[in-house]
């Protein structure tokens, strides 16, 4: 009898064991990682919360710890990606609609296709090069909000058509046949239902890829973003600092007044990148309403 | 480009048209290397309702979407043979497929009503096509020609999607009416619908006819022999045979066509 | 009321006259429809402009830089000090720094975030799930500035009080923060490959009388493997190309040590301590970065392409 023996019973009992422990293990993985999350949320607040006031919003970087402020870092930050905002959407979601609707299933298609992929994939700081030698050097942009936004630009494109292509893809196949059964062209049936029904996936996505442009610091180094600026830029042209290089400015000092600062100043970048994620999902829930 | 000044002679051209809105020589349709369609041939007579049956995968839905050049979209899709629509063959190279689908309209299986209100499904088509007169007017018309005014008058500015199926479905066919098409392609329209909407849209397609040429799909013999005046039944790709709906019914010429309508298969 | 013929002539409501009767010829170009579609072709290509730029651009610097140190030296020296005298270019050093502060990372996120993976697509409750996900991608969003200053202010100090002669840059502290940065990636796309795994073929091996564990070990992890691989190799050079985080946290020492406990240099921090000194455009020490940055990049490549070859291949398995 194979199966009724004592052995048989007391294997199946350590099977089971194994299998407890087993789950309980990668359920305690998984919750410390979430326990860490909070963990290291607790150590910047404490760290950066006394620094946190008016002053520190409303200041200029300085050599003094108890006078300096992110004041010219989130200016700069804002103008940064209004101006990353302008050139990536329109580039990044006409790419989606053209390889979506408009190019088939062609090999210059597949070409571009794998391209975007293995852009998606380069190390920022290889943008930052590019950004270096093309904008700021070969175009003469100098050290501009216009060659940071360029180069962040070219940095987020790949995860906009990525993200907006697979909103597009959502949008069902029998809407576009009711439009064209209407004798509608290509870009009638995009423009007036293909992009509405995806504008709130496309919007996520979209966000999501300017948070990522608000935290990237690697390129702007290396096109030369200043560390130390006291003054606000007023147009494209001007030079600038944004917010993960003041950070890392001040990470970089050896001084604890400046840590805390530069902790005061992640609780600020985070705030921001929260209120984004927060408008998206706004957004999205929003539209998604109003299509129902 | 052909702009017509005087417009009794179109009345003298459209009364010299044949009997037939569209004329299907040697078709054979293919999808990548697989045949769907084999030669089918036969004539659809204007202001009539044709029927196409047979078993499922048996072409009809291929054929009827090669009407309008809705294949277009449908990838390694090729059609061979003449559609003759009017003096053209809707498949020769200057012929422009958009042109074709704004004079061809069609009804899906399922209802697809845009997610917008139910006033701007009906007047999207005209508009991006150049309608000139008012589409509150057109709105009506259209609604009433699909007999669903009534139901939806007071809310045209609601959402299409909070309709029921039927209405849904009748919607779409207001809002390709809504096109002033010469000829409606209608592809199994009742399938996802309850016996009550369907028998609504039957009376409908009924009352169409005198002012459209319709062409009907459908897996439901009931309906064909119901609705239709002519009926071609198809089976793997062929034409297996093309007549008056009454003789396809009661007296066909083929052994295989009797076997289907009287059950026997399928 | 007197219904008029819909197709009447004479009554025609379209612009552009009545349609009965009319060719369904072309009657031109429509130039709208052209300009549109030239322009999100147009819009299309700057990816490929972007790509051959970067090559471009790389590759003629790099030739530039060739011709002043030899390919042997620059692959195969042991000693990287471009900026100063005597200059070496040995770039070993700095490949040295980055696979040790990768391999670190690895070793902490592949077997803790394929762990999380099968937590959230085997075991967690959908409810659970759906709070964790967004908390790891959250997780993920954060900038890499941000993981540099734990890995100063938080992760080093703790280390030092268990290792009290660790060096106040060093490379374990980095290797720690990068593995926790691409921790989130590796779970949520391991995640989505094991569910992708089609519930017959659990409820298959639960019939033939298998643990939970058994399951997900034998059955379903194999045949997501494609999928979890893809995310590893993904992980592993997103860590290859991190830049801050590990500037801030290992150092500026290129070295070939063996010990995680000192300072060393990755390629990626010394492209970011050119760029922040005062290296004139132009001479070697400048071409340097484009050398640096060529390797970079081309080993990045190399691994992201694989990965996608073992994704696609992957999807054609599932979807």
């Amino acid at each position: 009898m194979p199966f009724s023996s004592e052995q048989e019973s007391r294997h199946l009992a350590h099977r089971h064991r194994k299998a407890k422990i087993f789950a309980l293990f990668c359920a305690a993985i998984t919750w410390s990682c979430v326990l860490l999350l909070g963990v290291l949320l607790y150590q910047v607040s404490i760290d950066g919360f006394k620094w946190l006031d008016w002053q520190f919003i409303s200041s200029f970087p300085s050599r003094f710890p108890e006078r300096a402020g992110i004041k010219s870092a989130l200016v700069g930050t804002i103008w940064l990606i209004s101006l990353v905002a302008v050139f990536s959407i329109p580039v990044g979601v006409s790419t989606a609609l053209y390889l979506e609707e408009f190019a088939g299933r062609g090999k210059l298609a597949k070409i571009i296709e794998v391209n975007i992929a293995n852009l998606a994939g380069v190390p920022s700081i290889v943008y930052g090069i590019l950004g270096l030698a093309i904008f700021v050097r070969y175009f003469a942009l100098e050290r501009s909000l216009v060659s940071g936004a360029l180069t962040m630009s070219l940095l987020i494109l790949p995860v906009i058509i990525i993200a907006s292509r697979e909103a597009i893809k959502t949008v069902p196949l029998s809407i576009r046949n009711a439009a064209y059964s209407l004798g509608a062209t290509k870009w009638q049936t995009t423009w007036s239902h293909v992009l509405p029904a995806s504008f709130p996936g496309i919007m996520t996505g979209v966000i999501l890829a300017l948070s990522r442009a608000i935290g990237e610091t690697a390129p702007l180094i290396m096109i030369g973003a200043l560390t130390f600026v006291a003054f606000l830029p007023e147009g494209p042209m001007d030079s600038f600092t944004a917010m993960p290089i003041q950070i890392y400015n001040w990470v970089s000092r050896p001084q604890q007044d400046f840590h805390e600062l530069a902790a005061a100043g992640i609780i600020v970048l985070l705030a921001v990148l929260l209120i984004m994620n927060a408008t998206a999902i706004f957004i999205r829930n929003k539209t998604e309403r109003r299509l129902k | 480009m052909s702009q017509v000044s005087d417009p009794s002679l179109v009345v003298q051209k459209l009364q010299m048209h044949k009997k037939s809105a569209l004329e299907l020589r040697n078709v054979n349709i293919f999808y990548t290397d697989n045949k769907a369609v084999n030669d089918v041939s036969f004539n659809i007579r204007r202001n009539k309702i044709t029927a196409i049956i047979g078993p499922s995968g048996c072409g009809k839905s291929t054929l009827l979407r090669s009407l309008n050049r809705m294949n277009d979209f449908v990838e390694g899709a090729r059609v061979e043979g003449e559609l003759i629509f009017g003096e053209e063959n809707l498949y020769s190279n200057d012929v422009d497929a958009v042109e074709v689908r704004r004079r061809i309209g069609m009804v899906f299986q399922k209802p697809n009503p845009f997610p917008k209100s139910i006033y701007n499904n009906i007047a999207w088509g005209p508009l991006i096509n150049g309608y000139q007169d008012s589409t509150d007017e057109l709105v009506e018309r259209s609604l009433k020609q699909a007999a669903l005014w009534d139901e939806v008058k007071d809310r045209l500015h609601e959402s299409a999607l909070n309709l029921s199926g039927g209405q849904q479905q009748r919607l779409c066919i207001a809002r390709a009416l809504a096109m002033e098409p010469e000829v409606l392609l209608m592809d199994e329209p009742c399938s996802a619908l309850d016996p009550i909407s369907t028998s609504r849209i039957e009376d409908l397609l009924f009352e169409l006819k005198s002012r459209y040429t319709i062409v009907i799909v459908t897996h439901n013999m009931q309906q064909a022999a119901r609705i239709s005046d002519y009926t071609a039944f198809m089976e793997m790709g062929d034409l297996i045979e093309f007549n008056v709906t009454k003789k396809i019914f009661t007296r066909p010429a083929m052994k295989r066509t009797e076997e289907y309508v009287t059950g026997r298969f399928g | 009321m007197t219904e008029e013929l819909q197709n009447d002539p004479a009554n025609s409501r379209w612009e552009s006259g009545p349609t009965v009767g009319r060719s369904i010829k072309k009657s031109g170009v429509r130039w709208g429809e052209f300009a549109i579609k030239s322009w999100l072709a147009s819009c299309s290509f700057i990816s490929i402009v972007t790509t051959v730029a970067i090559v471009f651009l790389l590759v003629r610097e790099t030739l530039k830089f060739f011709e002043s140190v030899s390919p042997g030296d620059f692959f195969f020296g042991t000693t990287w000090t471009p900026l100063f005298q005597p200059s070496a270019f040995g770039v070993l050093p700095l490949v040295w720094g980055t696979m040790i502060v990768t391999i670190g990372a690895a070793i902490i996120a592949i077997p803790t975030g394929l762990a999380s993976a099968i937590y959230l697509s085997e075991y967690a409750p959908d409810k659970v799930r759906r709070t964790i996900k967004p908390v790891l991608e959250l997780l993920a969003g954060i900038p890499t500035v941000v993981y540099g200053y734990f890995a100063l202010t938080f992760v080093t100090p703790a280390l030092r009080n268990i290792f009290p002669d660790i060096q106040v840059f060093n490379a374990l502290s980095a290797s720690i923060v990068v593995g926790i940065m691409v921790l989130p990636m590796i779970a949520t796309m391991s995640d989505n490959a094991l569910r992708a795994v089609p519930i017959s073929l659990r409820q298959g091996a639960y019939a033939l009388g298998a643990t939970s564990y058994e399951v997900t070990t034998r059955v379903v992890v194999p045949a997501g493997l494609s999928g979890v691989m893809a995310s590893f190799l993904l992980a592993i050079s997103r860590a290859i190309g991190e830049t801050m985080a590990v500037s801030l946290a290992a150092g500026q020492t290129p070295n070939m040590s063996l010990s995680m406990f000192e300072s060393i240099q990755t390629m990626t921090s010394y492209i970011v301590q050119v760029s922040l000194g005062d290296t004139p455009s132009g001479g070697v020490a400048y071409q340097t970065l484009f050398a640096v940055a060529t390797l970079l990049f081309a080993i990045t490549l190399v691994i992201n392409i694989i990965s996608q070859l073992i994704l696609n291949r992957f999807r054609e398995v599932y979807d």
